[in-house]
């Protein structure tokens, strides 16, 4: 059963075509990367996947668990059980880390039709999963990203899929700006929310997050276009060969 | 009707049993204010300064700087009147949209009764005289003002119109001539209060008012901190408010003002504040204006004493055909003074907001340290924010910083909120509640909470 469908994407931003002729699929459970150099245009589809509103879908459609989202809004996306985690997540100022959350996740459940929890419900949910990310108790109390470190953003990012529990989740570049610490943190809530039969798509450059997320299916990008495609034994190769003979 | 609201109706009635009273008459002459001073049985001072201020009223002229007060017609203005005339008659009469907003707000029925002008303030009532009793222990007054000008003469009258004089502005001379009903607080030598104090909704036939007074004596060492208004739209059918606030901090004392003032839209609100900052005390100004036709409001802080501080936070919301001119004004005038002034504002739907700040250094007011910062966030491209600082420095040795700031909902940052499932308008107006969270979080939880949902109502619409 397909959870995603891509099928011949043609995205531009502004007058300028930035995404040509994309087509691939994402199987229930399955896990894809799409690896490339940078400008590519990877981190481009994973904004394009979530509906960034500074791009516009030319040609072709994204399908969802059977749906068309092509002209979805964001949060409809969201509803629908589709989830990013940003490259760069913003900082919030003034925005408190805990009432968002709430807010969030009180939305993701009305639509996808389960019933209301209450906010004592909702705090023990939070403290397990701060606990299991590593995370001090004080974080619910902070601004939402704001003069979080880079692993602490990408933490922010991994509390919030555990929350929001996506059926597809897309990782953009969730690996970098790590330590070694938290790099081991970010790789095992991937494999957690792999191994819970979810499907993810993760956009990286690097091969070190292919430890926890062996793909089913790898995707080479380069200039908006996908060059190549294959199983885990490609992003093997890549390790070894670089981008550099596609560019 | 139950028995309690009718004794309390009873209550009322004393205040307005006048044959005058029941054709009250827009306009205003002499013969008026002489009738509002016998009405509250006042000293013959208070007669006086009434009559003087009047004086003052008709000799001056509408300010030539600010907004435009052109369709202001102070002849049509009713300024004094009887609850009936001056609110609506029953609920059926309440607009649609203040009653949206109450509902919104989730203010229990009675309390929106009360505040749209229909409902007796029993219970609130109760609740101000149980903590009155506290308060008294402590030496501390806490009084309706028409009240204490009969009880405490000794006090009200050294100080009341001292510190904002009928010679101020036109609307200052007016507030003299015909202010009625108000709070008075005196909190004595050394008294510490930890919990706010808090006018509740004590809109009654004098403390509704467009013109009621607010007079503040902080002793030596004391420290508290007032907050009053609500969020919530004040309902009437007078157009314009020109209240007034004065407030004694005397020497080491502390104390905060807070205030959140949301008038109906169709309303001038010309509001005087000043506060006369002693010797090493400290005085903050935390408001929200949100509602009004026109807002002019710029609290000010008089540093007399050496070492004496003020804060003032300010948040103004201008939505649609609202002008918010607001800010702040501080005046230097002995050594080693600081002040620090933080407002933000935001524009909608063509809402025009502006800050109007005025820092002064009198001569020899040495070390003053002064830091303005001001930002403005506008929501589309037909609403506008302006800023008129100010500075009239006379001292070298002043240390200055201002910052001003103008921008828009960052794009990016909504989309990001979008993507966790918030709606458009849900995502914008967290990100305008965190603009102004810097404010709000000195407010009582209460207070913060109630102006966080008055940002949420006015963003309502705010998207296609």
């Amino acid at each position: 059963m397909k959870i995603l469908e891509i099928k011949n994407l043609k995205v531009a931003a502004g007058e300028k075509v930035i995404l040509h002729n994309i087509n691939f699929n994402i199987n229930e459970g399955e896990s894809v990367v799409i690896m490339g150099p940078n400008g590519s245009g990877k981190s481009t589809l994973a904004n394009v996947l979530m509906g960034h509103p500074d791009y516009q879908v030319l040609e072709g459609e994204i399908i969802f668990k059977g749906k068309n989202i092509t002209d979805a809004k964001p949060e409809e996306r969201a509803q629908a059980g589709l989830f990013l985690s940003f490259q760069e997540p913003r900082e919030i100022a003034g925005l408190e880390l805990f009432p968002f959350l709430f807010d969030s996740y009180k939305s993701l459940r009305t639509a996808k039709g389960e019933k209301e929890e209450s906010v004592f419900a909702f705090k023990d949910k939070l403290d397990e999963e701060l606990n299991r990310l590593g995370i001090k108790d004080d974080w619910s109390s902070r601004q939402l990203n704001q003069d979080f470190s880079g692993g602490e953003k990408k933490k922010s990012e991994l509390l919030q899929l555990a929350l929001a529990q996506p059926d597809l989740a897309i990782f953009d570049e969730i690996d970098s700006g790590l330590d070694v610490d938290a790099l081991e943190v970010a790789g095992q809530a991937l494999k957690r929310f792999k191994e819970a039969k979810k499907s993810l798509l993760a956009v990286t450059h690097y091969q070190r997050v292919l430890k926890y997320i062996k793909p089913d299916l790898v995707i080479v990008m380069s200039q908006g276009k996908i060059v190549e495609q294959g199983g885990a034994e490609l992003a093997a190769r890549l390790e070894q060969e670089g981008f550099s003979q596609f560019k | 009707m139950n028995e309690e609201i009718n004794s309390h109706d009873s209550l009322w009635d004393e205040y307005n049993q006048s044959e005058y009273m029941k054709d009250s008459r827009p306009g205003l002459d002499e013969e008026l204010i002489r009738f509002i001073s016998a009405e509250k049985k006042e000293p013959a001072w208070m007669l006086e300064k009434r009559l003087a201020s009047f004086g003052v009223f008709q000799e001056m002229s509408l300010p030539t700087w600010g907004p435009s007060l052109e369709s202001l017609d102070l002849d049509k203005i009713t300024y004094y009147a009887r609850a009936s005339d001056r609110q609506a008659e029953s609920w059926d009469d309440v607009p649609e949209d203040i009653k949206r907003t109450f509902d919104k707000l989730g203010i229990p029925k009675a309390e929106q009764e009360v505040l749209a002008g229909v409902g007796a303030q029993y219970e609130s009532t109760v609740i101000y005289h149980s903590l009155k009793a506290e308060y008294k222990r402590k030496g501390v007054i806490f009084e309706d003002l028409d009240v204490a000008v009969q009880k405490y003469p000794e006090l009200v009258e050294p100080y009341f119109m001292k510190l904002m004089p009928a010679s101020l502005h036109k609307f200052a001379a007016l507030h003299g001539a015909v202010w009625s009903g108000g709070t008075f607080l005196y909190i004595p030598k050394g008294v510490k209060l930890k919990e706010p104090l808090q006018a509740y909704f004590r809109m009654n036939a004098k403390g509704m008012g467009q013109f009621e007074h607010t007079l503040i004596i902080v002793e030596e060492g004391a420290q508290a901190h007032y907050i009053e208004g609500c969020s919530a739209p004040r309902y009437g059918v007078d157009s314009l408010h020109a209240g007034g606030v004065e407030i004694y901090v005397k020497e080491g004392a502390r104390f905060r003002y807070s205030s959140v003032e949301s008038w109906s839209k169709d309303a001038y609100n010309l509001n005087t504040k000043r506060a006369l900052v002693e010797k090493k005390a400290h005085m903050e100004w935390v408001g929200g204006n949100f509602g009004s036709n026109v807002t002019m409001l710029y609290p000010c802080s008089i540093l007399v004493g050496e070492g004496a501080t003020a804060d003032h936070l300010g948040v103004a919301f201008a939505n649609e055909g609202q002008i918010q001119d607001t800010g702040a004004k501080v005046i230097h005038v002995a050594k080693n003074t600081g002040s620090n002034i933080i407002m933000k504002s935001i524009s909608k739907n063509g809402g025009k907001a502006l800050y109007r700040g005025l820092v002064e250094v009198k001569p020899g007011a040495t070390n003053a340290a002064i830091s303005v910062k001001c930002d403005a966030l506008l929501l589309d491209d037909i609403s506008s924010s302006d800023t008129v600082p100010v500075m009239k420095i006379h001292d070298a040795s002043a240390a200055i910083a201002h910052e001003a700031s103008a921008g828009k909902i960052n794009a990016e940052d909504l989309f990001y909120l979008r993507s966790r499932g918030l709606k458009e308008e849900e995502a914008a107006a967290m990100i305008v509640n965190g603009f102004i969270e810097p404010i709000t979080k000195e407010l009582p939880l209460e207070y913060s909470v109630e102006m966080n949902r008055m940002v949420e109502l006015e963003m309502e619409g705010s998207v296609g």
